[in-house]
């Protein structure tokens, strides 16, 4: 049976992880444990259960600042934020229907994971948010970088590089965001019977044009059918999807002109504002692949005019999301999830992609994460040794360790 | 200036200096290795003039390769070198070393690519901020940060410092408009980072690169995200009777939901040095003066400029006014934008600070300045980035007078540990350089620290690249890596409880 360790304070935190490192105990980190099915398997037999640190500590709506114990639900902070007709901007996905997991998870793992939704084109990612943090490295010492304040250029901006690190670099205790007014209405403009080639030119017109669009996806027709959105459902056709937000005379005036803009690639039609952020939300969590379970489901960042050329190198079914530059797609469960195909795929234009869901069997002998040049590799690995020269945070869980 | 302890100087490659520039010319031919003095002298500062110093030679490469072979070169040898975009670093980011090579990076200064489609473009980082712009404007597109350097700094600096400018709180910093960049390391190796597409595979080094301040690597090509135009941009010219008013007037701006495109404050000093320098038309009985850009469709920025009226009113507003052309706007802003130089009128000296603070403090931050004024004897002038807390206090002295120059010091480390007190930082955007490196224990631990300083051993562990800016003290790596070691009894399981 594993040992579960289960700090309730930072200071114990502190404690546990120099303890794991004097020991050179390898640990398996995690909150609510959503996102522990993504990444290679962690080789530990310890675990670091990091649930019981909970609690918002600071919250100033007037400040546009969120400060927070790292494994705070992600439900109950934006709960908060709503009730100050605020969020977090870069739209974090709940993966948890894509995963079979439970629940959206914990701050720490929307940090650890950088994993950004369809506004991440407008308002940029997690890490573009995340403006400070304590943690401790894996040499058990608690250290803080970042503050609360948006502008900030006082040595190293270290909250970049722990987001998306996976909780291999160090283990944050408490987090602090930048906090933004949510939009007070959004629309949908809705084309329908594009090919993917021809949606990326639209999308691509659209994102060069003055309407400010805060998502642009690209669903083809088979997935589309999958919408619980009916209009999108029974649209029987692919579907580009725009998204307008803001004030109502302005998202009015946008649609409209965004309209005539791309009345020459379709027949264009708009979703109000329910079917808009139903459709949206499809899109964040990627629902249109969370239903057939038995696929390898692969993220892919490429160029967004690449997006159409990509899907079709990796031979998969998906869809695209920051206008062709995010691909959700699924592969067959093979012995490697068609990696090689979708590299190869990738490498040809430049961008990435990981494996977002697969067995723990095949995510055991595939890399998960894109293999990384030579030259940064050799940064990585030093980076990983400066902050944890045990290497006793999740070992294994990004790069065979 | 007063005295800056900087690494002691290494008389063997001092010695050496002839053969250095024979070598060097090897691989930058030409005109790119520059030794005589009197050349060099225009190197010997940047835009923190307080400081000089002669390099032991400048470097002008021209290509990659170039880059790489002289970083090598450097590594071999064991010399220090100092990376240079356009220096106009406020904080001697590029202030060179007596042993040191000055690597100036001007002669990459050609746009590569422009790809309006994927929404970006590609840049050598020696194209200063204004000219990407510039590139781009013919098709309505922009590059969103905009110091206030733009027409002179370059984007290889602005990558180095993560400079921000007056649209930040909207628009977001260099590190929020930059996709990829290609990099030397001090052992000669070039890598891409990032690209057209969006966020990393595996650790951001990007966001870790941007900002650091040349002490990581040299950057040899950038490409940034550029913004369609917004149709039209007003401005509001806001008079308050207090800056308390002023303070509390941005809060319920954005705690209405809007975020403006920008929103600067004045305090008094700044004000009436600006009227009287520009002739912008500034209200003259008003402690603070506020102006808040709003910019989008035109329906949407009538209807805000409306809203911030509105709250500017009730907060005791004496003056509102809304620009009704563009020529007004730009009015408007010409006070702000001058407000540096307009401060240097009306004094021989002054020394620009930059702090950030959570915007709720700030009254109480002037109020304290202005006893902090008093005790130090020396005026101060507030310009300030109202939208995110960034705070530009220029202290007014003469050089002339012995002792004024670090009296004027002695106050802006003053006005900085303020800062941290009331919760902000250091530096927002002209970084920590040589101006606030031994202020850093303020905000940090030796541990937060260490761990910074581990990141520049990932990079360069033999701390050639730009030393002494930054750290107060750079440890060697050798000693980073020592730990302590704890053991004993597992702590804090999680045993069932009954």
């Amino acid at each position: 049976m594993k040992t579960v360790l289960k700090p309730a304070t930072a200071e114990q935190l502190a404690e546990t992880l120099a303890w794991a490192a004097g020991e050179e105990t390898p640990l398996d980190i995690y909150g609510t444990g959503t996102r522990c099915g993504i990444g290679r398997p962690v080789e530990a037999e310890t675990c670091l259960d990091l649930s019981d640190l909970t609690g918002i500590t600071l919250y100033e709506p007037e400040e546009l600042v969120l400060s927070a114990r790292a494994a705070t639900l992600r439900a109950d902070v934006e709960k908060k934020l709503a009730v100050a007709k605020q969020e977090f901007a870069f739209e974090p996905p709940d993966l948890s229907r894509l995963l079979g997991a439970k629940g959206a998870g914990t701050l720490g793992g929307m940090v650890a994971s950088n994993l950004a939704g369809p506004r991440r084109i407008k308002a940029g990612a997690v890490r573009d948010h995340f403006l400070g943090f304590s943690a401790v490295s894996g040499r058990g010492e608690a250290f803080k970088s970042g503050g609360r304040v948006v502008k900030n250029v006082t040595g190293y901006d270290l909250p970049k590089i722990i987001a998306g690190s996976w909780g291999t670099l160090a283990v944050m205790s408490d987090v602090t965001f930048k906090v933004l007014p949510a939009a007070e209405t959004q629309a949908t403009l809705m084309i329908t019977g594009l090919e993917d080639g021809q949606a990326m030119q639209a999308m691509s017109a659209a994102m060069q044009s003055s309407c400010e669009v805060s998502g642009a996806a690209h669903i083809p027709a088979n997935l589309a059918a999958h919408s619980k959105v009916k209009k999108v459902a029974t649209s029987g056709d692919g579907v580009t999807l725009l998204r307008i937000e803001g004030i109502a005379a302005s998202v009015a005036y946008r649609m409209k002109k965004l309209a005539e803009l791309l009345a020459g690639y379709g027949s264009g039609s708009a979703l109000g504002v329910r079917q808009s952020k139903s459709v949206w939300l499809e899109v964040r969590d990627v629902h249109f692949l969370s239903t057939d379970k038995n696929t390898a489901v692969w993220r892919i960042s490429v160029a967004p005019m690449d997006g159409a050329k990509v899907m079709a190198a990796t031979g998969g079914e998906g869809f695209y999301d920051w206008a062709g530059g995010l691909i959700w797609c699924a592969l067959a469960a093979s012995e490697d999830a068609c990696a090689r195909d979708v590299r190869s795929a990738v490498n040809a234009c430049g961008g990435h992609a990981t494996l977002v869901r697969a067995s723990t069997e095949i995510r055991n002998k595939v890399e998960v994460f894109h293999p990384l040049a030579p030259a940064v590799a050799a940064i990585t690995t030093k980076l990983k040794h400066g902050f944890d020269p045990k290497g006793i945070l999740n070992p294994g869980r990004m790069y065979v360790s | 200036m007063s005295h800056l302890r900087m690494p002691a100087v290494d008389s063997a490659v001092l010695a050496n200096r002839r053969k250095i520039a024979a070598d060097l010319r090897v691989i930058v031919p030409g005109e790119g290795v520059i030794d005589e003095a009197e050349e060099m002298k225009v190197y010997e500062s940047d835009g923190l003039t307080a400081y000089q110093q002669v390099p032991l030679l400048v470097v002008l490469p021209e290509t990659t390769n170039q880059v790489a072979r002289v970083l090598k070169y450097a590594q071999e040898n064991g010399i220090k070198l100092v990376p240079r975009g356009a220096g106009t670093s406020l904080s001697g980011g590029a202030l060179p070393l007596a042993d040191g090579i000055l690597l100036g990076m001007g002669k990459f200064n050609k746009v590569i690519d422009i790809d309006y489609s994927n929404r970006c473009a590609v840049v050598q980082p020696g194209v200063t901020n204004l000219a990407i712009s510039q590139a781009v404007a013919s098709e309505g597109f922009y590059y969103a940060p905009d110091p206030s350097s733009q027409i002179a700094c370059t984007i290889g600096g602005n990558v180095a410092e993560n400079s921000g400018g007056v649209h930040c709180l909207k628009y977001g910093l260099t590190t929020n408009n930059v996709l990829g960049v290609e990099f030397v390391t001090i052992d000669g190796e070039v890598m891409r980072i990032g690209g057209k597409h969006l966020d990393a595979e595996g650790y951001d080094l990007l966001g870790i690169i941007i900002g650091s301040e040349g002490l990581l690597g040299v950057v040899t090509e950038v490409t940034v995200r550029i913004l369609k135009t917004p149709e039209t941009a007003r401005a509001l010219l806001v008079g308050f009777p207090t800056s308390e008013d002023g303070g509390q007037g941005v809060a319920d701006v954005i705690s209405a939901g809007i975020i403006a495109a920008g929103m600067e404050m004045m305090d008094k000093l700044a004000i009436d040095a600006a009227e009287e320098f520009v002739h912008a038309g500034y209200p003259l009985d008003v402690d603070a003066l506020l102006i808040v850009e709003l910019d989008g469709p035109e329906a949407e920025v009538d209807d805000l400029i409306s809203r911030v009226s509105a709250i500017a009113k009730n907060n005791n507003a004496v003056s509102i006014r809304a620009s009704t052309s563009e020529e007004e706007r730009m009015n408007f802003w010409a006070g702000r934008k001058a407000a540096f130089p307009a401060v240097g009128r009306i004094s021989p000296d002054y020394y620009c600070m930059d702090g950030t603070i959570p915007r709720a403090a700030l009254p109480k931050v002037l109020k304290r300045m202005n006893e902090l004024s008093l005790h130090h004897e020396l005026r101060v002038a507030n310009v300030f980035h109202a939208g995110d807390g960034n705070l530009h206090p220029l202290i007014l002295y003469d050089a002339n007078v012995p002792g004024e120059l670090e009296k004027a010091e002695e106050f802006g480390a003053d006005i900085l540990r303020l800062c941290v007190e009331v919760g902000g930082v250091l530096t927002g955007e002209h970084g920590v350089g040589v101006e606030k490196r031994d202020l850093m224990p303020e905000m940090f631990t030796e541990i937060d620290l260490a761990h910074q300083e581990r990141v520049k051993c990932a990079f360069d562990a033999d701390g050639l690249l730009n030393p002494g800016k930054v750290f107060p003290e750079l440890h060697r790596c050798a000693e980073l890596g020592r730990m302590h070691i704890h053991r004993g009894q597992i702590p804090f399981p999680d045993i069932p409880r009954f």
